[in-house]
């Protein structure tokens, strides 16, 4: 024990204060705008317990309990949602997850640097397009006479509207979104790259070991930790699929296979209805499993490998 | 360094080479489609098929509606005040939240450090935030409630409270001993000597802003209100052209709508595309930033 704790709990106060005054003068904007526009809103969550009533508000307005969590898990929609939202995260995982990671590997075999630059430069290009320009692009390209359909078309398909068709939505979706973020994907991994010490190869040359060998045991182990950080992170929005991009694509004809728990929520709960408090449970249900996966997640990974986010 | 080419590893290196080619193709494309469409006669592109190298005939016809159109024009405006006015405070906001987070005698520092993570892992949901903001603070209709409810990204703040985690202390005990305050420390220290990280930062925020539709589409009912993206959403995913269209014959309105969606695209991604290779190389090195485990 120093002599400073001795002090009085007042007097350690006041010091902290005086001595880090300029430092809470400029963490109090920073706490407001978390308070008001994060907590604020985690706060009114509660309605999800409440029959929200506008001129109540949310803390005036009567307890329900689960009823709304009820509701939907017993509701026609239910299974529809989950399907939709798992099927979705589960085809990302295994097809677009992996795809920044093969071509950060390819990348990374490159003999010249200046080809390697501009293959990079090229391929960041489309994740700063904005989505709905891409979506734009995509209504244009996959419609019956676009030029993806005559491509299939050529192929032997049948001419139609793909994004008509519950048949084509999930893939459209899904290739879409590696044809724009699998460049920009690896960056990350590229980066993990770097930190590879070079003696590793030259020593595995001298043993004898090929290329394929060298990416095996070498630069695969040296990026294991960033791909288990980034698969913890995917698995934490397994539950939110990117909504943004499912409203711009899908339509009534599509909604069997396309509509997620996030789209559902913003068309009950804002568009085609005002169903705020069992929109709010259907939300709160999914950000609560979401929670617990990258939990879990984070625990496992840290007992298999000893890499964890926190 | 001297390395043996083997056959295989040789045939692999062409392969490769090839392979990015086809990366590189399949990237740019599309891109190059909706240009050449857009120069292209309207008339002779609904009849074409399959992909499109060069303009069917060649017409401007579409720019001069695109270019007439009011509404892109307010659209740019108002998308010009969010990214600019937005940007502004999003930096100012993250600096003040990072430096905060970044001081080791703060006795707050660990508490608030968790509070914010948080909010990266868990939130309110869409509904409670949409009733705060809009029922709450009454910022519906504003361009407002597309600034203030994302002031500060937790990613981005947490980027840069790394970086100043690498400015070296001794710098700052300097300023402190010449009577600097940490506002001074701040804007006048540390700020200037990671300058790349800022670059970064503000290029984040500002294609975040320049790119967002969402929130705009949720809290903005006016139309003279709507930012340059969800004018875009109306004329490209919701098909309405009509606005551009009205001087034009029937027969042809389906032709020339075709042609204005595309002219659109161009219109309002030339801006991207024009300044991507000169930022390029600074997002990269800020991913890498953010990369390092904060």
């Amino acid at each position: 024990m120093t002599a400073g704790s001795k002090k009085s709990l007042w007097q350690r106060v006041r010091r902290e204060l005086s001595a880090n005054r300029y430092v809470y003068l400029m963490a109090l904007p920073v706490v407001i705008y978390y308070i008001i526009f994060c907590y604020a809103p985690m706060y009114g969550a509660q309605i999800a317990f409440k029959r929200f009533d506008v001129a109540k508000g949310i803390m005036g307005s009567d307890w329900v309990g689960l009823r709304y969590f009820a509701e939907f898990i017993n509701g026609p929609y239910f299974f529809r949602l989950m399907r939709n939202t798992l099927l979705i995260s589960f085809y990302e995982l295994i097809f677009a997850f992996p795809a920044p990671i093969l071509l950060a590997l390819l990348l990374n075999e490159l003999r010249s640097e200046k080809f390697k630059r501009t293959v990079q430069t090229i391929i960041y290009l489309p994740h700063f397009i904005s989505i709905v320009i891409i979506c734009g692009m995509i209504h244009d390209f996959v419609s019956r006479d676009g030029v993806i359909t005559d491509l299939l078309v050529l192929l032997g398909m049948e001419r139609t509207n793909l994004l008509g068709d519950p048949a084509f939505f999930r893939s459209v979706y899904i290739i879409s979104g590696i044809w724009q973020g699998v460049g920009w994907g690896t960056i990350i991994y590229l980066s993990a790259l770097t930190g590879i010490d070079p003696q590793q190869y030259e020593a595995a040359i001298v043993d004898g070991a090929n290329r394929f060998h060298q990416i095996w045991y070498i630069t695969l182990p040296g990026i294991a930790p960033t791909i288990t950080t980034m698969f913890i992170l995917q698995l934490g929005k397994v539950m939110s699929v990117g909504f943004e991009k499912i409203i711009l694509l899908y339509n009534p004809n599509t909604y069997e296979v396309a509509d997620v728990i996030s789209t559902y929520v913003y068309r009950m709960g804002l568009s085609e209805g005002t169903q705020f408090s069992a929109t709010t449970a259907i939300g709160l249900f999914s950000s609560a499993i979401n929670f617990l996966l990258i939990l879990t997640a984070n625990q496992v990974t840290r007992k298999l490998s000893h890499t964890s986010l926190w | 360094m001297a390395i043996k080419r083997s056959v295989s590893g040789r045939i692999f290196d062409s392969a490769n080479v090839i392979f990015m080619l086809l990366m590189i193709f399949v990237t740019l494309y599309p891109f190059w489609h909706v240009l050449a469409a857009s120069f292209s006669d309207s008339g002779l592109l609904l009849r074409h098929t399959g992909a499109l190298f060069w303009p069917e005939g060649f017409s401007l016809s579409a720019y001069e509606h695109v270019l007439q159109n009011q509404r892109i024009f307010t659209g740019y405006l108002n998308t010009i005040f969010v990214v600019v006015a937005g940007t502004a405070l999003n930096v100012l906001m993250t600096s003040l939240g990072a430096y905060v987070l970044s001081r080791k005698k703060f006795a707050m520092r660990r508490v608030l450090t968790i509070a914010i993570v948080f909010t990266m892992y868990f939130s309110g949901g869409m509904i409670p935030r949409y009733i705060v903001i809009n029922n709450y603070l009454h910022l519906g209709n504003s361009l407002w409630a597309l600034i203030l409810p994302g002031l500060v990204s937790t990613w981005n703040l947490i980027v840069m409270r790394t970086a100043f985690f690498g400015v070296p202390e001794s710098i700052e005990e300097s300023a402190r001993l010449d009577g600097a305050n940490d506002f001074v420390i701040l804007f006048r220290v540390i700020l200037p000597t990671i300058m790349s990280t800022v670059a970064v930062i503000i290029l984040f925020y500002a294609v975040g802003h320049w790119n967002a539709w969402f929130d705009a589409a949720l809290f903005l009912r006016k139309k003279e209100k709507y930012p340059l993206q969800l004018v875009l959403r109306e004329i490209l995913i919701l098909s309405s052209t009509e606005s551009m269209t009205n001087d034009v014959d029937f027969v042809d309105k389906e032709a020339i709508g075709e042609s204005i969606k595309y002219a659109t695209i161009i219109v309002t991604t030339l801006p991207v595309i024009c300044i991507y290779p000169f930022l390029q190389k600074y997002f990269v090195k800020g991913v890498m930033i953010g990369a390092v485990k904060g």
